[in-house]
């Protein structure tokens, strides 16, 4: 069936069944890079993007689920000429080696950062907590959080 | 050479697969010819490395691939250093069997020593062939020319881009042409930012995952539930009539099917796993009795070092045994692959570690002629070793082959790639010692240890999972012993300390009964985790600092300095106490005995109640020779130190007699944000030394310094890897 979606700004039109995961609708459908498979089950965070503002895992959330809310992807936080603050200081701090993590660790920070704009590293710790990161580039992902509500401060 | 251009043009989503010639690769064998450095001397063709664009930009090729270490950011620093060019215009193509060197796996910290090498010497041969057409046209002689950027500059100027099309690389390399002294580097030894990193941080394409080929269909597999289950039955026609559904694929015991959509894909998996019906399959090890049962297993033993004193009388004799379990590369991305076969070529995009053995091994596992394949590498998430990358591209070109002519995308999910990766190996470690006078007088070493290399390549076996469950099985390859000092699960297994009398004997099981390979630094992290341990027990028995027994022990300058560094960046109190919660201990290695000197010293916190050791800080220093990038460097260094603080403290495979039952994170934990530690990185640069892989060092030294750290926190060791809360509780009670 057609579902409409408001995906980073603009109305979608995608034709999937209602209990379909949003991620493949992201993914497959709008071709949109940002939110990735990582376990399907909630556990890793790499498939995370915002709904409503609120960090959100695309994984397990059907795409009949949220027709009518604003989904914002790594993507529509901001682009390559223009980055989003965390996007900037991420790439400032080199905050990966793979980077399969980076965007479901951004949009889970870009959460963090609306709820609590001059968090502390404990806090950033824990909001990122079930963001996995199998390359061990934790420190650089906590000083980027850190700089970008810094620099957004 | 015979260059043959064929026109591949195809767009995929944003990575560039544009065209391709393909470069025959020169057998090392073929040639009484001079040595060359590095790869150059497996693959001798200057235009093989580089080729200099009319339109301004040099694009330079390389076998090595990028697994998140930034090596492509490091081989094209040292491309421009050479060429005395921009950074940015130096385009880099990687690891593709019709474009690039065969530089066999990137693997083994190697990339820069192999692949930096050659670039280094092609790029600096033809920097000096530009310089010759350069004095020629300006009429001055080479000595006088200077360049920037391209441009040679003596009575005139001519740029590099002008000189293009005469510039004749279709030659063999000489090496002759001297690379610049380290003194005049501008753009090696300084922290590039990673050319990946921005694209990964805003949506662009940079993943295998992220490819989408026209007409692309989705692809998954179902396993067995154990090893070695043979398929009796499954609800075919159930399948076929699920939307979406183009193929049903099996063959023998493998099973797969294709639909039009992803999802349509993974629900049909879970109808063809609830109705498929298995039976045999191998018993696994009993966990409970793991090591015993592994050391019973037929071995082909190898004494690899040895070196005969006598023992003075009085001497204190100790001996301990030491585990690590088998753990996995966990890869936070299951691994992926596109397939597609159309007119009898198959093109596979794989983020293998070995685009050219993996296509060696398909060829013979698909009964195709390797001229018919292609496999191109395309980033996966970074995967530390020999993870599923390679099985999930034989998977995709089964089902591709199902669906002839549409390309297929298939993603393992959570628990493939959990429950069929090859594991790094379980590994026993008995060390047998003696003091006298404060030094080390006898030494003994074996390592009992499954084979660490399983991978695509081998001339005796077909090692991709899928294979091996086809009507017309294949079988993978035997278990070798590797030459030191790279080794294998006898890495670093020989210890580098003054020891004036020792014995290292490396029993190679060569059954495998649980599915094993290449884990980042093989046996060297267990190795170094048993040695290190036990010069703290060596240590102990003989009264002194850690850190001053190791330093008696070693005479190499390089050595000492990185023990040094790190003791002075920690502020290492000689003689300093744990207090029964808290304790801080030191590991040390040089990887391979030949590679990055790194030593680390860990804190850790034990909550004596409930069990749990955390490691809230680190200090690592390296010496990696000459830096290419330090700020990459570090970055590789830190995550090494942070996945070894994961394996030691959290990891390891759960299985029971009938199967695997890590599947997916809450069976396999690993460390999180909340618990992971502070890390401060001291590098030590050695601009006119060699240098020297980089990427495994850490892994061992973190292992000993959290082992030995818990140790002098509480008086109590413990053995046997990780350091979970009934082995600590057990420790303490004990």
């Amino acid at each position: 069936m057609v579902i409409s979606l408001k995906v980073n700004g603009a109305t979608r039109s995608v034709d999937a069944e209602p209990d379909t995961p949003l991620l493949y609708v992201l993914r497959n459908d709008l071709e949109l890079n940002g939110a990735k498979y990582g376990c399907g089950m909630t556990q890793c965070g790499t498939c995370t993007v915002l709904v409503n503002g609120a960090a959100t895992r695309s994984c397990v959330t059907p795409v009949g689920s949220i027709e009518g809310n604003e989904v914002t992807t790594l993507e529509g936080l901001g682009t390559l000429d223009k980055p989003h603050p965390l996007q900037k200081a991420f790439i400032d701090e080199q905050a990966a080696q793979c980077g399969y993590c980076a965007s479901g660790m951004i949009m889970a920070a870009a959460d963090l950062l609306n709820r609590n704009p001059q968090p502390q590293e404990a806090d950033v710790r824990a909001a990122l907590a079930d963001n996995l990161c199998r390359c061990g580039t934790h420190n650089r992902i906590i000083r980027a959080v850190l700089r970008a509500a810094k620099g957004a401060a | 050479m015979n260059t043959k251009r064929r026109d591949f043009l195809k767009s995929a989503g944003g990575i560039a697969v544009a065209f391709s010639w393909s470069v025959p690769t020169v057998l090392a064998q073929q040639a009484a010819r001079p040595a060359l450095p590095g790869s150059l001397n497996t693959n001798r063709m200057l235009d093989g490395w580089i080729r200099v664009n009319p339109a301004g930009t040099i694009t330079v090729f390389t076998g090595k691939c990028e697994l998140g270490q930034g090596i492509l950011t490091a081989l094209t620093q040292i491309a421009a250093e050479e060429l005395d060019v921009a950074y940015e215009r130096v385009e880099i193509v990687s690891a593709d069997t019709a474009r690039t060197p065969n530089e066999g796996m990137t693997a083994g910290s190697l990339s820069v020593e192999n692949s930096g090498t050659a670039l280094r010497f092609a790029c600096a041969e033809a920097r000096q062939i530009l310089f010759e057409l350069a004095a020629a046209k300006l009429g001055v002689a080479v000595a006088n020319l200077s360049v920037s950027d391209g441009t040679v500059t003596g009575s005139g100027k001519v740029t590099y881009w002008e000189l293009a099309r005469e510039a004749n690389l279709e030659r063999e390399a000489s090496a002759q042409a001297k690379p610049k002294p380290p003194a005049q580097h501008r753009i090696v030894g300084r922290s590039i930012p990673r050319r990946d990193i921005p694209a990964k941080m805003t949506g662009g394409a940079a993943f295998v995952q992220d490819l989408r080929l026209p007409g692309m269909v989705h692809g998954r597999v179902v396993r067995p539930p154990r090893y070695g289950a043979g398929l009796d039955s499954f609800d075919e026609a159930k399948v076929k009539a699920m939307p979406g559904v183009i193929a049903v694929v099996s063959d023998g015991s493998f099973l797969g099917v294709v639909a039009q959509r992803e999802e349509q894909a993974i629900n049909a998996r879970l109808v063809l796993i609830a109705s498929a019906k298995w039976s045999g399959g191998s018993e696994l090890p009993d966990p409970a009795k793991m090591y015993e049962q592994l050391m019973s297993l037929r071995s082909e033993d190898r004494v690899i070092g040895e070196r005969d004193a006598p023992v003075p009388a009085g001497a204190t004799v100790i001996e301990a045994t030491y585990h690590r379990p088998y753990q996995a590369h966990a890869a936070i991305a299951p691994s992926c692959a596109l397939a597609e076969l159309k007119d009898g070529k198959l093109a596979v995009w794989t983020h293998s570690q070995g685009v050219f053995p993996l296509r060696a091994t398909l060829a013979r596992a698909l009964g195709l002629e390797p001229r018919d394949i292609r496999c191109i590498h395309a980033e996966g998430a970074g995967c530390y070793g020999h993870n599923g990358a390679d099985d999930v591209a034989f998977d995709a070109a089964m089902l591709a082959r199902a669906v002839d002519g549409r390309p297929v995308r298939l993603q393992w999910m959570r628990d493939d790639e959990f429950k069929w990766e090859p594991y790094g190996p379980a590994m026993t470690m008995k060390v047998k010692g003696a003091v006298a006078g404060g030094r080390v007088v006898d030494w003994a070493f074996d390592v009992w240890s499954q084979s660490h290399n399983m991978r695509p390549g081998d001339p005796d076996g077909i090692n991709l999972l899928g294979s091996w469950y086809l009507a017309d099985a294949k079988r993978p390859g035997p278990a070798r012993h590797a030459a030191q000092p790279n080794g294998a699960g006898d890495r670093n297994a020989l210890t580098l300390y003054d020891f004036p009398r020792q014995r290292t004997t490396h029993h190679l099981l060569m059954d495998n009964p649980v599915r094993t390979s290449a884990l980042r630094s093989l046996g060297a992290y267990a190795n170094v985790f048993a040695i290190e341990s036990f010069m703290d027990e060596l240590a102990a028995a003989a009264g002194i600092d850690p850190v001053a027994f190791r330093l008696a022990h070693i005479k190499d300058e390089r050595e000492r300095a990185v023990i040094e560094a790190v003791a002075r960046a920690a502020a290492w109190k000689p003689g300093e106490k744990g207090d029964g919660r808290r304790g801080r201990g030191i590991g040390y290695a040089r990887y391979k005995t030949v590679a990055t000197y790194n030593a680390v010293i860990a804190e850790v916190e034990v909550d004596r109640a409930t069990g749990i050791v955390k490691v809230p800080r680190i200090w690592t220093s390296a010496d990696a020779g000459q830096i290419i990038n330090p700020d990459g460097l570090t970055n590789q260094i830190e995550g090494g130190v942070i996945q070894s603080a994961s394996w030691t403290l959290r990891e390891h495979v759960r299985f029971d007699r009938n199967g695997i039952l890590s599947q997916d994170w809450m069976t396999y934990p690993i460390l999180t944000m909340p618990d992971v530690p502070t890390v401060e990185t001291v590098l030590i640069d050695r601009p006119n030394e060699r240098a020297l892989g980089a990427g495994e060092a850490a892994q061992g030294p973190t292992a000993a310094a959290i082992a030995n750290a818990f140790a002098a926190a509480t008086g109590r060791r413990i053995r046997e890897l990780p350091l979970t809360p009934e082995r600590v509780k057990a420790a303490l009670a004990s």
